[in-house]
């Protein structure tokens, strides 16, 4: 068995969930660890749901198996409970406290789920839920949203929070540096406290 | 060069950089496209580089480059290879003085595409040698050598990645770049390259005189390797031998195909030192019926016994199961995993703002009873919106429409098209149309750009792939010189224009064209366009619901009342549908 740390990250295309996992890559390479992954591209970004699988010193394959992930950070609420099964029984969930409704409710009225159900219902899991749009803003732009995320998850992450700043560092725009810096900090602060 | 985390798609790109290539041509394609989007805008090119109309124009280009002795590169998606076909079954016969490689990405799964068909078996049937990476990694070095294969035998030399390999991301070691010939020259040689039947018999010898002396040097350079270590065995090829690798128990032996033709004495050896024989591979069961012709009286288990799937893709969750349903697992390790059930699907979808969507509000206003045959982009979406009756392939909308008519269904046939794809192989269908005298309404939604692959630019946009200006084909004047005599140019943002224009044409016979022209809404974002916000104001809204069955992302419903969301790109169609004139732009009253 491969014996690697497994994160999945999942949220809507669009949202910066690439982003987030060439960081964690970027950070395994500073380290000199192996990483594997694996992400959706093509149409299916356009506004659907979409997963980056991120394997922590991966030898083999980038899928991870349902029941086998260590982390899921999800930019949304529904997609959190849409990947829930891919964690172990011991995983750990980071989620943005955000909802946004497919459109197929309002053109099909299809029955969804609340926000507190939800929430209810992810709680099965070690969870830790947090404003990740908020902070961003308070950090300096919206943008920085992913960067906030993966600060919050850095405490379950075995990889130090230097080299996660590091690459940081190196892949966000020039102009946003400070910004994501101060973004990746604030959620690891409240991260530290989940 | 050092090590980087890289996109599969992009390790490609790099070993081609470091490969020397001259000359690269292709068409974008899932899971191909990124190849050519990293290579034509590296910052140290010396290398020509082309987006091509279509796949079979792309594949005729490098050929002859690669004649003229430039190491060249195709790439395409596994359909793309189809379109490719017929230069392809010939080019193993002319064979190639520089190293040709052709890329088809195969897509298991059909995340991105029509058809589950395996690559390999075209290298098969065209007698071609077939390179099929296990990893990212492998990926990467495969292709330097795959240069150098093709020129040492002659012969083009298949590539075949997967969606997981394009697709996934690793760690990987890179070598240092190579400045490309570019010089290329060309030696006439009519018993080479003229194919009529007294030289093709010739070279068709040839090509199979060279199968022997192949199989046995892929076995040479490790692409095909195994190691015994019991009484029973799995053979396994391209990621899944990656994911065997990962569980395979001890005292079990392996071995790994990466390269075809797979040389069947050197397999059949192994095969016999064993009591029972698994076969794990994507797609179809090429490994396995080599597998089957060499083992004799060994059981082999596998797709043709329902031990695995001939459909969808493999994962380590996948193999596990036919592991233990063949007996080399005593209990899959992974756990089914319930998903969380009836939870509201999101599968993409037209973006806020969308040309096309309006573009089929429009068509489905004036033509309600309609056959709607369509063709394959952002805008086979459309099915979503009950205006996409069929899809084939690439160009067969038209062709699918000209087809129905003929057959003599009674019903309006309203076709629609994306500017790309009419540029690849939708022209053939617009002539053949008028020619034939079919009585259809063709709509060519024209967004400049070849939206759904990641915007490469086509002969529409005004740019080649390295961004020179180039002059825009005139769709308009295309469509006249095939015959077409009602020809409108009109803009899909406006309903009332857009339904004017149809109306005209469904009262006309014969085949009608209209050019349905508006910016990519993406393209238009990025280029800095900003047409600002619309609002519903819940004092007028009577929560009718019009707007929301419009389907787009940025309308929301709450309340009794609609809402636009911040997805919002300012087209104003929804303020045009309001009944009540509800939706107004932000900052007005």
């Amino acid at each position: 068995m491969s014996g690697s740390f497994d994160i999945l990250i999942v949220g809507i295309g669009g949202q910066g969930t690439i982003l987030a996992s060439n960081i964690l890559g970027e950070a395994c390479l500073i380290e000199g660890r192996h990483v594997k992954g694996a992400e959706t591209h093509g149409m299916a970004q356009r506004g659907g749901s979409v997963e980056s699988h991120i394997r922590i010193d991966g030898l083999y394959g980038p899928l991870i198996p349902p029941g086998q992930g260590d982390l899921l950070i999800s930019f949304d609420l529904l997609e959190a409970l849409r990947y829930s099964h891919f964690l172990k029984n011991e995983g750990k969930m980071v989620v943005n406290r955000h909802l946004v409704l497919p459109t197929s409710v309002f053109t099909q009225k299809l029955p969804v789920p609340t926000q507190d159900e939800i929430i209810e219902a992810l709680k099965k899991h070690s969870l830790c839920l947090l404003d990740a749009d908020k902070m961003a803003e308070e950090a300096g732009s919206p943008l920085s949203q992913n960067v906030v995320m993966l600060g919050a998850a850095s405490p379950s992450i075995p990889i130090s929070p230097e080299s996660l700043i590091n690459a940081v560092k190196r892949l966000v725009p020039k102009k946003t540096v400070d910004i994501n810096v101060k973004a990746f900090e604030m959620g690891r602060e409240f991260g530290g406290k989940c | 060069m050092g090590r980087k985390y890289l996109l599969g798609n992009e390790a490609i790109a790099h070993a081609c950089v470091e490969s020397g290539v001259g000359f690269i041509s292709g068409y974008p394609g899932t899971p191909s496209s990124e190849v050519i989007d990293v290579l034509r805008v590296h910052p140290d090119r010396s290398y020509y580089v082309e987006w091509s109309v279509n796949e079979k124009v792309a594949l005729e280009n490098a050929l002859a480059a690669a004649w003229c002795g430039v190491r060249s590169l195709c790439t395409m998606k596994h359909v793309g290879l189809n379109v490719a076909s017929d230069p392809l079954m010939t080019s193993a016969y002319t064979g190639v003085t520089a190293g040709l490689v052709i890329m088809s990405a195969d897509d298991p799964f059909a995340h991105s595409s029509q058809n589950e068909q395996d690559s390999r078996c075209y290298a098969h049937f065209a007698r071609l040698p077939c390179l099929d990476p296990a990893s990212i990694q492998e990926a990467h070095d495969m292709i330097p050598e795959a240069f150098t294969l093709s020129e040492e035998f002659g012969l083009p030399v298949i590539f075949r990645p997967t969606t997981r390999i394009c697709h996934s991301k690793g760690d990987v070691d890179l070598g240092e770049p190579v400045a490309g010939l570019r010089k290329g020259e060309f030696h006439k040689d009519p018993r080479q390259y003229v194919v009529i039947p007294a030289h093709t018999r010739v070279l068709h010898k040839k090509l199979n005189e060279k199968q022997p002396a192949l199989r046995k040097r892929l076995v040479e350079r490790g692409y095909n390797h195994h190691k015994i270590e019991g009484s029973t065995a799995i053979i396994a090829s391209g990621i899944g031998a990656t994911y065997v690798q990962e569980i395979i128990p001890t005292g079990v032996s392996f071995m790994k195909i990466g390269a075809y033709p797979i040389d069947e004495e050197w397999m059949g050896d192994f095969v016999r030192k064993h009591e029972k024989i698994l076969v794990i591979e994507e797609l179809a069961p090429e490994v396995e019926e080599t597998v089957r012709q060499v083992a004799g009286c060994v059981p082999v288990l596998g797709k043709k016994n329902g031990y695995a799937s001939y459909e969808g893709e493999l994962s380590l969750l996948a193999v596990a199961g036919i592991m233990e349903k063949a007996g080399f697992l005593k209990k899959n390790p992974f756990p089914e995993g319930n998903p969380v059930q009836q939870l509201p699907p999101r599968p993409p979808i037209l973006c806020a703002g969308c040309l096309h969507r309006s573009a089929f509000y429009a068509i489905k206003k004036v033509f309600k009873d309609a056959i709607y045959p369509s063709d394959i982009g952002c805008y086979t979406l459309g099915l979503q919106l009950g205006v996409v009756d069929t899809t084939i392939c690439m160009g067969a909308s038209i062709t699918v429409a000209s087809g129905i008519s003929h057959a003599g269904d009674t019903r309006d046939i309203v076709c629609t098209i994306g500017d790309s794809t009419f540029l690849h192989t939708g022209i053939q269908g617009l002539l053949n149309a008028v020619y034939n005298g079919a009585d259809i309404t063709v709509v060519i939604l024209d967004n400049r750009i070849t939206a759904m692959t990641g915007h490469q630019p086509n002969p529409n946009s005004g740019m080649t792939a390295c961004g020179a200006e180039s002059p825009a084909v005139s769709l308009d004047a295309l469509c006249r010189a095939c015959g077409v005599s009602f020809v409108e140019s009109v803009n899909p943002y406006d309903i009332t224009g857009m339904v004017t224009v149809l109306q005209e044409a469904k009262k006309r016979k014969g085949v009608k064209v209209i050019i349905a022209k508006q910016m990519c809404v993406i393209s238009a974002r990025r280029a800095g366009i900003n047409r600002g916000r619309y609002r519903v104001n819940p004092e007028i809204c009577t929560g009718c619901g019009t707007c929301v069955r419009f389907g787009c992302p940025a309308i929301e419903f709450a309340d009794e009342k609609a809402l636009v969301n911040d997805l919002c790109s300012g087209c104003a169609v929804c303020a045009q549908l309001c009944p009540t004139g509800a939706i107004v732009r932000e900052g007005k009253k």
